[in-house]
């Protein structure tokens, strides 16, 4: 079972990897990058908060449209172009096909994240001259960016498990955009009483909670991270991904691919 | 598409976009719109902060960037009105409450008498009341609050208390005690102030605040020195029933040993009318005294 998801992970990976859109992504992040020391010069005493803000927000933001979009696009692509039936004929199940194409995604994100991590960490040695302590602490802040990418990629598959790329695309992003209001829908249920609040309550732990993974504006002023936050944030993303990565191979395979 | 085409398809691109920016500043200037400096998109800091979608750090910093610009282009043209630029620098500090710098810049900016700045005392207060309320430990920012009180306000007294206040954070600066009690005791003097700015100076780690406490200084010298030299000047008067022409009837008297310098390396201005004043006020932009009339 692991060698036919390796597979599947190995192809889905390679065929990202040949994907000129994603080179593409990568190259304007690093323009970024390279022009936040520029930004800070027109401002005053944040040239390297900007630049943790900037590059940190733009491999965020880069990696978010990634994941959403070639989530999405993972098993649409596949049963546009036919290329499904012949993989699913030989002894592969359609969860392992899943959970391969999630593999293939993440790792794909994993070499994006750290080749653009690499570009600003080189940035901060041009900008500061030498780097300290406190800018190992940017490296938390980007690992919960890969937990952000794990989770916005379950959901872009769960999606396109049972709906067509643009609805998947739509439904993505909205969660993407209500993961940053969850506190605030807890706090309407808490105000609420009945069917109202307890749907918000419900919908609030529905939602991934996105806020609780952004730290970019903590580590730009070395203000320190704590490991139980890291602990849980490992244990919530890991979880909420998994959850949404059997729901869309649940989902899969019972769909009619006729 | 033939190669004839093609040239006339690019003869008709260049010449039409030429004649697009030509006719667009005519157009544009029959019903001219106001200038969007003051225009503040979105007022509410709150809802930026939501609408930012976890991106406020990054927001905050193109608030501040924006802030910067806004007092640069408005202190260029010696504007008296900063309107937008409370708002915005209270949206940035919502944006990123931990962002320091824009709270002591910012009420740098608010605080400074036009056409320097705002002329905004009290925004200046409240914007290092929110910095001091989201960073309690950051004794910098009771610094500068204090330092608002006493030059901008002149209330001694909420100095003192600031100053005692922040001498009490976590690594505070040993001189914030010794400014509290110079409050209660000499507020008013000009060795006060030159304490002041030179604990600034030697505290300040921001090369650009530094700058700034320089400068005050240097301005303080000025305020010392111009009253001894029209001093000088109305003894001169008295003496000989004239204005002196120059500098060179003193050296010539010996009451001088050479061309009196302002601390930029200018000469002092003796004007026709027996005033001394600086040779360029705006580089001297803190002085009380010689200033041209």
């Amino acid at each position: 079972m692991m060698r036919r998801m390796t597979a599947v992970a190995a192809n889905t990976f390679r065929e990202a990897v040949r994907d000129r859109v994603l080179y593409n992504l990568v190259f304007f992040v690093l323009l970024l990058v390279a022009s936040a020391p520029l930004l800070g010069q027109i401002s005053i005493g944040v040239q390297r908060v900007l630049l943790i803000n900037l590059s940190l927000s733009a491999i965020s933001i880069f990696g978010t449209i990634i994941s959403i979009f070639l989530g999405i696009s993972l098993v649409s692509k596949e049963i546009e172009r036919r290329t499904l039936y012949p993989v699913l004929a030989r002894p592969a199940g359609r969860g392992e096909f899943i959970v391969g194409k999630y593999v293939g995604l993440a790792g794909t994100l994993l070499v994006n994240t750290s080749a653009m991590t690499l570009g600003f960490y080189a940035a901060l040695l041009l900008m500061m001259g030498g780097l300290g302590r406190a800018d190992g602490n940017i490296l938390i802040a980007v690992y919960f960016i890969l937990l952000q990418f794990l989770v916005l990629i379950g959901l872009a598959l769960l999606f396109s498990s049972f709906s067509s790329p643009l609805l998947s695309a739509l439904f993505a992003l909205s969660m993407f955009v209500a993961g940053w209001f969850t506190a605030d829908l807890r706090g309407f249920a808490e105000s609420n009483h009945g069917l109202q609040g307890w749907l918000a309550f419900a919908s609030s732990y529905l939602i991934p909670n996105l806020a609780s993974l952004n730290v970019i504006t903590r580590v730009a002023h070395d203000q320190p991270i704590p490991a139980a936050l890291v602990g849980y944030n490992t244990v919530y993303a890991l979880s909420y991904a998994a959850a949404t990565l059997s729901g869309a191979a649940l989902i899969f395979s019972r769909r009619n691919l006729k | 598409m033939t190669r004839k085409s093609t040239i006339a398809a690019s003869f008709v691109l260049i010449v039409c976009m030429i004649a697009s920016w030509i006719v667009l500043p005519r157009a544009e200037a029959i019903f001219p719109t106001n200038s969007m400096e003051d225009v503040l998109f979105i007022s509410s800091p709150e809802f930026v902060k939501r609408a930012s979608l976890g991106y406020s750090g990054l927001l905050a910093d193109i608030y501040w960037m924006r802030v910067v610009q806004y007092f640069g282009r408005k202190h260029q043209r010696d504007s008296l009105q900063y309107k937008a630029l409370a708002p915005l620098l209270d949206i940035a500090t919502t944006l990123d409450p931990h962002l320091t710098v824009a709270y002591e810049w910012g009420s740098t900016f608010l605080d400074q008498p036009p056409p320097g700045g705002a002329g905004d005392d009290a925004a200046a207060v409240a914007l290092m009341q929110k910095g001091i309320k989201n960073n309690p430990d950051n004794w910098h920012l009771y610094m500068t609050l204090g330092f608002i009180q006493y030059l901008g306000q002149h209330d001694y007294e909420a100095a003192a208390r600031t100053f005692a206040e922040g001498s009490e954070t976590p690594h505070a600066n040993p001189a914030l005690k010794v400014m509290a009690a110079k409050m209660l005791t000499d507020a008013g003097s000009l060795e006060t102030a030159r304490f002041m700015w030179q604990s600034l100076y030697d505290q300040s780690t921001d090369k650009d605040l530094k700058r700034n406490a320089e400068l005050h200084l240097a301005c303080l010298v000025v305020d010392q020195e111009i009253p001894k030299l029209q001093a000088l000047v109305d003894e001169f008067q008295k003496r000989f029933g004239r204005t002196p022409s120059s500098w060179n009837e003193f050296i010539r008297l010996g009451a001088l040993r050479g061309v009196p310098l302002d601390p930029l390396g200018e000469p002092y201005v003796l004007q026709s009318d027996g005033r001394v004043v600086v040779a360029d006020f705006k580089k001297l932009p803190f002085i009380h005294e010689g200033k041209p009339s």
